[in-house]
C-alpha cells in the first residue's frame, strides 16, 4: 500500500501561470503571422478559446504544444521558458495535446493505441497499464476498448483522442476542436469531464460552438487576427453583447458585440 | 511489526457514521485503516451488524455499478503493445514491402539479363537501385503526408532525433539484409557490399539532414531524382558501370556520411517541431 499522497504532490509550484505569453508571435507557413503579439496568462481551469476562422486558435495551440516555436515574444509553459530549438522532453510530459486532424493507425485497438501513446509520452513502463486503463475509462471507451480502431464511429475516435490526450495526466491539457463529431448525449459528457479536468489542471479548448464555453468554461478567451480580444468568464463575454447584436444567445450576442469591435469591415463572414 | 490497531470503539463509532468522534480521530482512524487490512476487515464487519442504512446503500450502488462492470473490460497486467510498433510505425509496412519487392524485382531482372548485361555487362539494376532504396522506406517512416499520426508523434516527449534514428534503423535492418541477399543471389561480378552499402547510408543521412529543412518526404523525392537523372539514366544510356559506384568514389560516398550525420546531429531540434514533417 503506498501513501495516497507524497510529497511531491504538495510541494508548491514555482510559477504563477501554467501558461504565460507576452508578445507572443508564432508563423503559420512562411509568411503570416498566424499569432501576432499575444498577451495572455492561464492558470487551473478549463478556458475556452474562441475566434472566427483564421483567428489562429490552431497555431496558438500548436505553440503552446511546442510542436510550433515562437518567431518572437516569450512563451512560459509551468515556468519553463520555452523557444529555440530544444526538445523540451521534460516539459512535454506534462503536456496533453489533441490536434485538430488527429490521425490513427486503423488496425491498432483502442488500447493498442493509447497504449502506443502513452509509451511516446514517456509514462513509465509499469505504470502504463494502469494509466491506459483509467483514460479508456474516463472518456467512456472502456467496453470497446479491444476493438480496432478501424471499427469505431467519429465520435469514438474523437473520445480515443480526447483519451489519449490525458493518458500522462497533463498538468496542461491541450484541446482543438474536440466537440467535433460528438453527438449531443457525448458531448454533454464531455462539458462533465472537462469540468472535472479543470479542477486541477490548465484546460484550453479550443471551439467554434459557443454553448460549449457556456456550459463547461471557467473562462473564455476570445482570438481575433492572432491578438487577444477578450479574456473573462462566460458572463462577461455575455455582458458584452445588447439586443442589437447578432446571434440566438446573449454569449453569441457577446461574441458577435467584441468581434465587431473597433476593425469592422471585413467580408460578411 | 507492532502496529496499534485503533479500538473498536472507533471503528464501530465510524462504521454507524457518529458525529461524536473528534475530527482528528477520523482522520487518524482513515489513514490507519489505509493501510491496515486487519481495521479494514473489522470496519466491514462492524458495518454489515451496526449499519443497516449503509449496507442497503452499498447494496443499492453495487446493483447500479454491476452491470457497467460487466460490460467494461478488465485492464491487462501489462503493457502488450506490438513490439514492432516501437521500432516502426504501421503506416511504414507497405513501403517497405514496397522496397523489398522492387530489390526482388531488380535481382530477377539481373538474373534475367545475366548473358547480355544491358550490352558490355557490367551494369547491376541491384547496384544501381540499392543507394536509394532505403531513402524511401526512411521517408514514410517519418512524414507528415504518410503518417497518420505525425502530429500526435511529434508533440511527444519521445519525439525528436532519437526516435527518428530509431525508425531509420529500424527501416535500414529490413533493407539492407535484403540487399545483400539480393546481391549475394545475383553474384554480381565486382560488386562488394561496401560498394553500395556506403552511398546507401550516405542517401539516408543526407535524407535526413534535408529532411529537417524541407521535410523528409520532399528531401527523399528530390534525392531520388538527383540519383535517377544524374547516374542511373546515363548509366543505362551508356551501359557502363558508372564512376559513383566504383571503388574509387567511396572516399566521396564517406564524405557525404559523415556531413549528413554532421547536419542532422547539429539540428537535431528540427525533428521535434512540426516543420521536419511536412
Amino acid at each position: 500500500m503506498i501513501a495516497a499522497v507524497n510529497a511531491a504532490d504538495l510541494a508548491p509550484t514555482a510559477y504563477a501561470w501554467q501558461i504565460q505569453a507576452t508578445g507572443l508571435k508564432v508563423r503559420a507557413g512562411r509568411k503570416r503571422m498566424a499569432v501576432d503579439g499575444l498577451d495572455l496568462s492561464l492558470g487551473t481551469g478549463v478556458h475556452g478559446l474562441l475566434g472566427p476562422n483564421g483567428a489562429g486558435k490552431t497555431t496558438l495551440i500548436r505553440a503552446l504544444a511546442t510542436v510550433l516555436h515562437p518567431a518572437q515574444g516569450t512563451l512560459e509553459l509551468l515556468g519553463e521558458s520555452v523557444g529555440g530549438m530544444g526538445e523540451h522532453r521534460a516539459l512535454r510530459r506534462r503536456i496533453g495535446y489533441l490536434p485538430q486532424e488527429f490521425g490513427y493507425y486503423k488496425r491498432f485497438t483502442v488500447r493498442e493505441f493509447v497504449e502506443y501513446m502513452a509509451w511516446l509520452k514517456e509514462v513509465p513502463k509499469a505504470e502504463i497499464p494502469a494509466a491506459v486503463q483509467r483514460a479508456v475509462e474516463r472518456v467512456g471507451l472502456a467496453d470497446r476498448a479491444d476493438e480496432r480502431m478501424k471499427a469505431l464511429s467519429g465520435g469514438m475516435v474523437r473520445r480515443v483522442g480526447i483519451a489519449q490526450a490525458i493518458v500522462n495526466d497533463p498538468s496542461i491539457l491541450l484541446l482543438d476542436e474536440p466537440t467535433v463529431g460528438l453527438d449531443p448525449a457525448q458531448r454533454l459528457r464531455f462539458r462533465e469531464l472537462l469540468q472535472e479536468l479543470g479542477t486541477d489542471t490548465c484546460v484550453l479548448v479550443s471551439t467554434h460552438l459557443v454553448e460549449d464555453v457556456a456550459a463547461a468554461c471557467t473562462d473564455v478567451v476570445l482570438l481575433a487576427e492572432g491578438r487577444l480580444v477578450f479574456q473573462g468568464t462566460p458572463d462577461e463575454l455575455a455582458a458584452a453583447g445588447g439586443p442589437e447584436h447578432v446571434g440566438d444567445s446573449p454569449l453569441e450576442r457577446g461574441y458577435s458585440a467584441l468581434l465587431q469591435g473597433p476593425e469592422r469591415g471585413r467580408g460578411a463572414w | 511489526m507492532s502496529v496499534e490497531h485503533a479500538s473498536m470503539r472507533i471503528i464501530s463509532g465510524y462504521a454507524r457514521g457518529d458525529t461524536d468522534i473528534a475530527v482528528d480521530e477520523v482522520w487518524a482512524l482513515e489513514a490507519h485503516l489505509e493501510m491496515c487490512r486487519v481495521c479494514r476487515d473489522r470496519l466491514s464487519a462492524a458495518v454489515a451488524t451496526r449499519a443497516p442504512a449503509v449496507v442497503a446503500l452499498i447494496d443499492t450502488v453495487w446493483s447500479d455499478l454491476g452491470p457497467q462492470l460487466a460490460a467494461a473490460t478488465a485492464m491487462r497486467r501489462r503493457c502488450w503493445l506490438p513490439r514492432p510498433a516501437r521500432l516502426l510505425t504501421p503506416a511504414t509496412v507497405p513501403w517497405l514491402a514496397m522496397v523489398v519487392s522492387v530489390t526482388l524485382l531488380a535481382l530477377l531482372l539481373d538474373l534475367a539479363g545475366a548473358g547480355a548485361r544491358f550490352g558490355s555487362g557490367e551494369v547491376s539494376l541491384m547496384l544501381l537501385l540499392a543507394p536509394v532504396l532505403p531513402v524511401l522506406g526512411v521517408a514514410a517512416s517519418w512524414s507528415r503526408g504518410l503518417d497518420p499520426a505525425y502530429e500526435l508523434t511529434v508533440s511527444a516527449p519521445r519525439a525528436g532525433l532519437y526516435l527518428v534514428l530509431r525508425r531509420t534503423v529500424s527501416v535500414l535492418a529490413v533493407v539492407v539484409p535484403a540487399l545483400f541477399l539480393g546481391g549475394y543471389v545475383a553474384g554480381v561480378s565486382g560488386m562488394t557490399a561496401v560498394q553500395w552499402l556506403l552511398p546507401c547510408l550516405a542517401f539516408t543521412s543526407t535524407t535526413l539532414a534535408l529532411g529537417g529543412v524541407i521535410g523528409v518526404t520532399r528531401a527523399a523525392v528530390a534525392l531520388v531524382a538527383v540519383w535517377v537523372a544524374v547516374v542511373v539514366a546515363p548509366t543505362l544510356a551508356a551501359s557502363r558501370s558508372t564512376f559513383a559506384l566504383q571503388t574509387g568514389g567511396l572516399p566521396v560516398w564517406a564524405l557525404i556520411l559523415a556531413l549528413g550525420t554532421g547536419v542532422v546531429l547539429a539540428r537535431k531540434g528540427a525533428y521535434s517541431a512540426l516543420g521536419a514533417h511536412r
